[in-house]
Formats: C-alpha cells, sequence, structure tokens
C-alpha cells in the first residue's frame, strides 16, 4: 500500500472539477450554447444576469465545500497512516466558530445576496398592467397557438410548417425544423405588450426563451405576463408542457419589427379578414370547397385523423368510412343535429382530443373542411354545406 | 422474562435457521419474517429498476438523433410517464422499505418488525400494482385501449381527464402503492416506538433508523392527499365531477396543489433514508464516530416539516399571485439550512479520520458530491425569475436526476454493497463493485451533465423530437446512458454474487464485517439468524 502514489486512485471529486470547470466558461465567454440564448427583453436580460450571478455563487460553494472534501480524502486516509479522530461534533468556542459561520455565509448567500435581486426580478416579471401599449392575446389548443389582438380584431392559428416528411427522416431537415410556423405573430418593437394567456383544452406554456417569459395557458383561466422586445429579430419558442400526442411539435415564431412595419401588418391582416369573410356570403362550388377544405385539413386536421382519413384509433379515430361523418349533414328544417359530423366539427367531442373548431376557423374554412371530408378521404357522399349555412348554425344554440 | 420467552428458540438458533415455516414459494408468499419480506423488496426493486430503466433507455435512443426513429410520439410520452412512475414507486420506494426491513430490527435491536403480517401485506400489494401500471401496454398490443398512461408521471388535470384507459389503470396502481407505503410506515413508526432495545432512547436511535422514521411520517402525511387527488381524477373522468374542469366550476391548479402537497414531500420520503444511512457508511470507512448526530437529526426533522409547505414552487409558472410566489421561493431556499447541516456533518464524519474507499464509501462520496449538485442546483431553481427561464426544461430533468439517481439510486447502492456481506455472509467482490462505481460515476454525468446545457439553451422536456441546435448535447447524453444502463448488469451479477458467495468462493464475512463499524447490527453474525434479538440486547 505504501509504494502506491498519492493520486493513483481517482475520486469521486474529479467529478466536481468538471462540473465548476464547465460552469465557468458558461458565464465567463457568454458561449449561448453553454447558457441561456441572447436576452431581447428586460426580464430575459435581468434573468441572465442572475442566472450568471447564481451560477458564480453554487459554482464557488461546490469548488469550497468539496475541495474541503477532498483534501480530506488526501489527508486523512488509512494507507498513509492517518490516526483516526475521536470528535463527534464541535468542542470549545473556536470549533463552534468553526461549525456555524458556514451557516450564517449561507444565511447571507440565500436571503441577501441572492434573495433581494430575486425579489426585484419578480416584482418586474409579474408587473403586467402598468403602461402596457398593447395587448395580445394567446390561446393554446392541441396542438396550435391562436393570436388576438383585441385593439384591431386580428385573429389568427398559428401551427407548424415543418413538413411531416422531414419529422419522419424522409427528406433534409431545415434551418428551422420543428421551430418554423404557418403564421407568425407580429409585434412592435420597444413597446410593452401585455399577453393574456388561456386554452381550450389542456394545459399549454407559451415560452421564448429569449423573451425570458415562460407563462402556462391554463383552459378557463386567463394568466397573464408582458414582453417589451428590444431588437427585431424573429424569436423561436415551443409550448412547453406536455400537452398530449404532438406536445413537441407546438413552435412559437414571433416577428418583431419597429412600429411602422408593423401599423402596416395590421392593416394588412385586417383586409385579408374582410376578404375572408365576404367569402361567406357568397355561393361556393364543391370543387372550391373541396380544394380549399384540403389545405384545412391538411393544417387542422391531419395530426390526428391522418392525411388518408385512416385515423388512429382508439384515441383518434378514422373519418373513412365513419358513421359520424357518413350520418346525414343536417336536419330536414336545416338545423343542427346533436352528435352529428358538423356539431363534432364545430362543437366538438368534451373529454376527448376533438375541439370545438368555431372559435378558430372562418365560417368558409369550417364549410370546406366539412365538405372535403364527405367527399374525400374514401368517403363520397356527394353533399356540400356553405359557409353562409355554416353562418346562420352560430347563431343557433348547440 | 427474556430467560424464558428465549429458551425454547435456543435450539432453532444453532442451526441458523428455523425449521418452521414453508419452503418453496409458499414460503415467500406466507412470510412474516422481516428479513424474507427485506429480501423481497430489495429483489423487487431491482427487477422493477431495470423494467424502468429499459423503458428510458428506448426514449433515449429515440433522443439520439432529431427525427422519429424508432416510435410515435404517443408511445414516447407513455414510455416517459412509466418511466417514472416504476422508478420512484416500484424503485426507489421498495429498495428503501426493503433496507427498513433488514435493518430496522437489526440496528434497534428487536426480534422482528411489530406487525408482521402487515409486513407480508405491504409486499404482495406490490407485485399487482406493477402489473396494473404496464399491463395498458400489454392490452394495447391486442387493440384494448391505446396503451399506458401518456400525461407523464404528474398526471396533471386536464390532460389526465382527456386520457385512455391506461390513466384509470395508473390511477388503480397508484391507489394500491399507496396503501402498501402507509402500512409499510405505519409498521416502521409502531417498530420504533415500541421494539426498541432496553436503554435505547429516541436520541441513541441509530440514525438511519430516524431518517426512516420522519419517512414514515410524512408517507402517512402525504399519501392521503394523492389518494383524495387521483379519486377525484377519476370521478372527473367518469362520473361527471368537475374538480379539475374550469367549465364545470372547477380548476386545473387545484390538481396541481394537490398532487404536489404530496409530490414535494416524496422526494424527501425517496431521500432521508438514504441521508439517515450515510452517515453509519461515511463513519464505518473513516474508523470515526458520526459527527453532530443531535444536529442530523433535527435536520431531518426541520426537512420534514418544510418539505410540506414549499409544494408550489413546482409550478412557478402556473401563473401564482406575488406573494405566494415570493413566499414559496423563501421557503424552498430556506430548505438549503438543514441540508446544508447535513453535508457539513457529511464532510466533518470523514475529517481526520482513517479513511479506506471500498465500494460502500466510494458511492457514499459519489453520492455526496453529486447530490451536492442537485441541492446547489436545487437552490437557482427556487428563484422565481430565474426558474421561468428553468422550468419544464431539460435543465429540471438533470436537475431531479442528480437529485433521484445520484442521490436516490446511488444511495440504495452504498447501503445494498455496505449491508449484503451482513445480509449474505460473504464479502462483495470489491474489483467488480469498483469497476461498477466508475462507469456509473462516468456515464452517469456524461448523460445528464449536457442535460443542464440543452436546458439553458431552451430545449424543452418530454419532447419525442427536436430542434437542430440540440443534437449535440442529446447525442452525448444517449451515448452515456447506454453505458450507465449496461453497467448497472454489473451490479446485478455483483448482488447475485454475493448471495452465492459459496458457489463463487467469496470470503466469508465476520460479524463485524467492515473493520470500522459500529451499531448492533454488527454483533450479530453474518449472516443473522432467522429471529434477529431474541433477547433484547445490554446497551453500552
Amino acid at each position: 500500500m505504501k509504494t502506491t502514489p498519492r493520486f493513483a486512485r481517482p475520486h469521486p471529486a474529479a467529478a466536481a472539477g468538471t462540473f465548476a470547470a464547465l460552469l465557468a466558461p458558461a458565464t465567463a465567454l457568454a458561449d449561448y450554447t453553454w447558457n441561456f440564448p441572447p436576452p431581447v427583453t428586460p426580464i430575459a436580460r435581468d434573468t441572465l444576469k442572475i442566472h450568471n450571478e447564481f451560477m458564480i455563487i453554487i459554482g464557488v460553494l461546490f469548488t469550497v465545500v468539496f475541495a474541503i472534501m477532498i483534501y480530506s480524502m488526501i489527508k486523512h486516509r488509512k494507507s498513509v497512516g492517518h490516526p483516526p479522530a475521536k470528535f463527534s461534533g464541535p468542542t470549545g468556542t473556536v470549533q463552534w466558530i468553526w461549525a456555524l459561520v458556514p451557516f450564517a455565509i449561507l444565511l447571507f448567500i440565500d436571503f441577501v445576496l441572492m434573495g433581494i435581486p430575486a425579489y426585484h426580478a419578480v416584482v418586474e416579471m409579474e408587473d403586467t398592467k402598468t403602461k402596457a401599449d398593447m395587448v395580445l392575446k394567446v390561446t393554446g389548443m392541441q396542438w396550435k397557438w391562436q393570436y388576438e389582438y383585441p385593439e384591431s380584431g386580428v385573429k389568427f392559428v398559428s401551427t407548424m410548417s415543418t413538413p411531416r416528411a422531414q419529422i419522419a427522416n424522409e427528406e433534409a431537415k431545415g434551418e428551422h425544423y420543428l421551430l418554423e410556423v404557418d403564421h407568425e405573430v407580429v409585434l412592435p418593437v420597444g413597446r410593452k405588450v401585455r399577453i393574456l394567456l388561456t386554452a381550450t383544452d389542456v394545459i399549454h406554456t407559451w415560452w421564448v426563451p429569449q423573451f425570458g417569459v415562460k407563462r402556462d395557458a391554463v383552459p378557463g383561466f386567463l394568466r397573464e405576463t408582458w414582453v417589451k422586445i428590444e431588437e427585431p429579430g424573429v424569436y423561436r419558442g415551443q409550448c412547453a408542457e406536455l400537452c398530449g400526442k404532438d406536445h413537441g411539435f407546438m413552435p412559437v415564431v414571433v416577428r418583431a419589427v419597429p412600429e411602422p412595419e408593423y401599423a402596416a401588418w395590421v392593416e394588412r391582416k385586417k383586409n385579408e379578414q374582410a376578404a375572408a369573410a365576404a367569402g361567406t356570403d357568397r355561393t361556393w362550388s364543391k370543387d372550391e370547397l373541396i380544394a380549399k377544405g384540403k389545405d384545412v385539413y391538411e393544417a387542422q386536421c391531419a395530426a390526428c385523423h391522418q392525411s388518408d382519413g385512416k385515423g388512429m384509433p382508439p384515441a383518434f379515430p378514422a373519418l373513412a368510412g365513419s358513421k359520424v361523418v357518413l350520418g346525414p349533414l343536417l336536419s330536414p328544417a336545416g338545423k343542427l343535429l346533436r352528435d352529428s359530423h358538423v356539431d363534432r366539427v364545430l362543437n366538438g367531442k368534451e373529454g376527448t382530443a376533438m375541439q370545438a373548431f368555431k372559435g378558430t376557423l372562418s365560417d368558409v374554412e369550417l364549410a370546406a373542411v366539412i365538405t372535403y371530408e364527405r367527399n374525400a378521404l374514401g368517403n363520397a357522399l356527394g353533399d356540400l354545406i356553405q359557409p353562409a349555412q355554416i353562418k346562420a348554425l352560430r347563431q343557433e344554440a348547440p | 422474562m427474556s430467560q424464558t420467552t428465549t429458551a425454547p428458540h435456543a435450539a432453532g438458533h444453532e442451526g441458523g435457521v428455523h425449521a418452521d415455516h414453508p419452503s418453496g414459494l409458499l414460503r415467500w408468499l406466507t412470510t412474516t419474517n422481516h428479513k424474507d419480506i427485506g429480501t423481497l423488496y430489495l429483489l423487487f426493486a431491482l427487477l422493477m429498476f431495470f423494467v424502468g430503466g429499459a423503458m428510458i433507455l428506448a426514449v433515449r435512443a429515440e433522443l439520439f438523433q432529431p427525427g422519429l426513429q424508432l416510435m410515435q410520439p404517443e408511445f414516447f410520452n407513455q414510455l416517459i410517464g412509466v418511466h417514472a412512475l416504476i422508478m420512484i414507486f416500484a424503485a426507489l420506494m421498495p429498495a428503501a422499505t426493503g433496507f427498513a426491513n433488514w435493518q430496522i430490527p437489526l440496528m434497534i435491536g428487536a426480534p422482528d418488525m411489530a406487525l408482521p403480517r402487515i409486513n407480508n401485506l405491504g409486499f404482495w400489494l406490490l407485485p399487482p400494482a406493477a402489473i396494473l401500471l404496464t399491463l395498458p401496454f400489454v392490452l394495447a398490443l391486442f387493440g384494448i385501449g391505446d396503451g399506458a398512461v401518456a400525461t407523464g408521471w404528474t398526471l396533471y388535470a386536464p390532460l389526465s381527464v382527456q386520457g385512455g384507459l391506461g390513466v384509470d389503470f395508473a390511477i388503480l396502481a397508484l391507489h394500491i402503492l399507496g396503501i402498501s407505503s402507509i402500512l409499510g410506515s405505519i409498521n416502521v413508526i409502531v417498530t420504533i416506538f415500541n421494539l426498541r432495545a432496553p436503554g435505547m432512547t429516541m436520541m441513541k436511535l441509530p440514525i438511519f433508523c430516524w431518517g426512516w422514521l420522519i419517512t414514515a411520517f410524512l408517507l402517512i402525511a402525504t399519501i392521503p392527499v394523492l389518494a383524495g387527488a387521483i379519486t377525484m381524477l377519476l370521478t372527473d373522468r367518469h362520473f361527471g365531477t368537475h374538480f379539475f374542469n374550469a367549465a364545470g366550476g372547477g380548476d386545473p391548479i387545484l390538481f396541481q396543489h394537490l398532487f404536489w402537497f404530496f409530490g414535494h414531500p416524496e422526494v424527501y420520503i425517496l431521500l432521508l433514508p438514504l441521508w439517515g444511512l450515510m452517515p453509519h457508511v461515511l463513519a464505518t470507512f473513516s474508523r470515526k464516530p458520526i459527527y453532530g448526530y443531535k444536529a442530523q437529526v433535527y435536520a431531518f426533522v426541520a426537512i420534514g416539516i418544510l418539505s410540506v409547505i414549499v409544494w408550489a414552487h413546482h409550478f412557478f409558472t402556473a401563473g401564482l399571485p406575488v406573494p405566494a410566489l415570493l413566499y414559496f421561493m423563501y421557503s424552498t431556499m430556506a430548505i438549503s439550512l438543514p441540508l446544508a447541516v447535513l453535508f457539513f456533518c457529511w464532510i466533518a464524519t470523514m475529517w481526520k479520520g482513517a479513511m479506506s474507499f471500498e465500494t460502500p464509501m466510494l458511492f457514499a462520496q459519489g453520492f455526496i458530491v453529486l447530490f451536492g449538485i442537485a441541492g446547489l442546483t436545487g437552490l437557482v431553481l427556487a428563484d422565481v425569475a430565474a426558474d421561468a427561464q428553468y422550468h419544464h426544461s431539460y435543465f429540471v430533468v438533470a436537475h431531479f436526476h442528480y437529485a433521484l439517481f445520484a442521490g436516490g439510486i446511488m444511495g440504495v447502492m452504498t447501503g445494498v454493497y455496505y449491508w449484503l456481506p451482513k445480509w449474505t455472509g460473504y464479502l462483495i467482490d470489491e474489483k467488480l463493485g469498483r469497476l461498477h462505481f466508475w462507469l456509473t460515476i462516468i456515464s452517469f454525468n456524461l448523460t445528464f451533465m449536457p442535460q443542464f446545457f440543452v436546458g439553458l439553451a431552451g430545449m424543452p422536456r418530454r419532447i419525442p423530437d427536436y430542434a437542430l441546435q440540440f443534437a449535440e448535447f442529446n447525442a452525448i447524453s444517449t451515448v452515456g446512458a447506454m453505458i450507465l444502463g449496461l453497467s448497472q448488469l454489473l451490479f446485478a451479477w455483483n448482488v447475485w454474487k454475493c448471495m452465492r458467495g459459496a458457489e463463487y468462493g467469496l470470503p466469508k464475512a465476520e460479524d463485524r464485517a467492515w473493520e470500522g463499524a459500529d451499531g448492533l447490527e454488527w454483533a450479530l453474525p453474518s449472516p443473522p439468524p432467522h429471529h434477529s434479538w431474541e433477547t433484547p440486547p445490554a446497551l453500552k
């Protein structure tokens, strides 16, 4: 034993060194693959600063504590003939001081060094109401986000645009794989945006790492948070609360633009919505509805019911040959039939992942997708429903 | 009086075993002996450790690269949730109960546990529960239902209200596991309160028993809350109640409050027995008395109390009012103080000792260092503002695996290696043990250290596929996990060898299997007789 060199046997504390070594560059070099992504809001800047300070504090604590342990492991070992001491607690004033000082230091670290900046950060983070310039309402639903601008009435649904073929490894993956959407949220730079969150089905969490903001969207309740984006750019995040099958495919993409550009975008969106609303009142041909319906189906329905309509039973039933789809369209008087195809699409089915689409889709989209489902995917009922009929049905109680 | 009770059994003791129990399978089904039941618990835990481990290796294999390679998201969601439930309820908790059964009577000078039949029932509730938890996987193969619970182990409503029959199976399994835990806890409390050797006051109770005592009280306090929450979930699912449905006047966040009122103490339920174990191991291999016995006992009590008043730090992002955020932040930070007492005492126990580094000591020291990382990252997680970034991310996944693998599983392994010679009568294969230690500690860090960084970079947990910027760290993590998983076969092999010590020619263990070991259990032969202390030992 005597011939064994002192450091011949490595120690678990080697891991300690690694941890400290990995932390140091994380804060010193600000290499963001090792740390938070670059902050673009006051909260994110604060959070990163606090995080970096805390990492240094715990890094120092870790190093000091385990340096003492390693020293002891080297010096106080049987193989170097160290005689075991007999003490089982502090004896005498000096030892009591040695025993109590670490706790005084920890108390200071917890409630002063960490506690005070943490207090200010929390208060700032929760200050959603003062001086808010505008409101953005975010609604989480399986598995997409709906965004609403109450002041201008702009409202749209944002779904992931990464093709399923990329996920199945049949195509090369794009640069923003899984973090790209069909309709980005656009927000003005330098304005305090109060964000209201809710959900229609299960709990979702809206998260954009560069904003330092993460907040649950709880069905039936409003939650709030705020952002003030300081730099123009495109910021990507995703749902952070397990919300079912496609939880991993529910990205958030925010484009921050200067004020005039934002105003122009709002105008454009308003015009698009007005044009779409106008479509409600004209009569559509079946082919038009089916063509439009195919797009809506792929974006809204195919994740569960699949592109071929075969579904994924038992959780997600097939639409091809489905009893519900093949049932009558409306009552002879043109009224909504309970548990019919139209009722399902408009009002959903409680206790399942089938959500009510009347809040998220326009009259045209609803009419198109219903007509598509009845005349494609192996179904050939030959009937159709007009957007104007949907508009009328909306007035009825479900 | 003790003279008269021991006399008739004296003959039985000479053979080391009693002849008055059935043999074969019936012995194990009907046994009320604390050692037999302890062995059952430990072997069950070992088996389920591999079942839960296999599940997560499949998950890590899927996460090796971006894209979906091996499984669909639904199945992925089932694996992660069942992995957690199995590891917590069917591996870590039974392992700790196995320790309690084997060691508490030996350590306090009792002949057996106080309630032997309840003890038997407590164990035999576990296999049906484990079957209920995993059966939906099998049923799905036959086209019944859509697989196991896919909500993660937290069963958050309304996702769990929406889920398939796997949720019902999980609810029933949790009920059964909860009953088993409560029975085990009652037994521990009654045994410790009533069967201590004469002269063993509470402040002379071995510290391992203290750790378990606090755990038992926490279980009895919190399991009923979990049982209430999942029963409300069951009635929401099937009987039209609206506890967690806002449309009916309920609140989804209520479920989180109830769940974490159980869930946070659960962390300490898993860890307290192991914190109780550490001082024994450290003192043994430092050849020194335990440092700060009283301080550690008081720290256990403090942690037990604090653990039931900090639950909401598990859902800081759910939108709590500012005063609640501040309260839960500061109360959570306060846990660092009693924990620091434990770390201080552990290191002070080693300080100026005469340390040697046998396998149990290596695991104990590895436990301290890695659990230190869990504690320190826990301290920063308590900060509400920074938590907004860490929460629901891989940073949290890494944090609690440092607590529950490095703290929990490695703590259990410390105990197994430490007590195996006592249980089997043979010394462990040291070389194999050390190889297992080094492979475990290296591959563990390889698996979980990168997860801190992907978490900071913004990767949420519980996703089956991820953006390309997370690819490198995930690949490293998967490689680490595979090595970690395979290394655990060495552990099983080592335990098997020790159980069959004679066949493998292992040296016999003396009564005091480790040179520096102190305590009543080391005064009994290795292995101890079928009934441990028929005559209560006299305390020095």
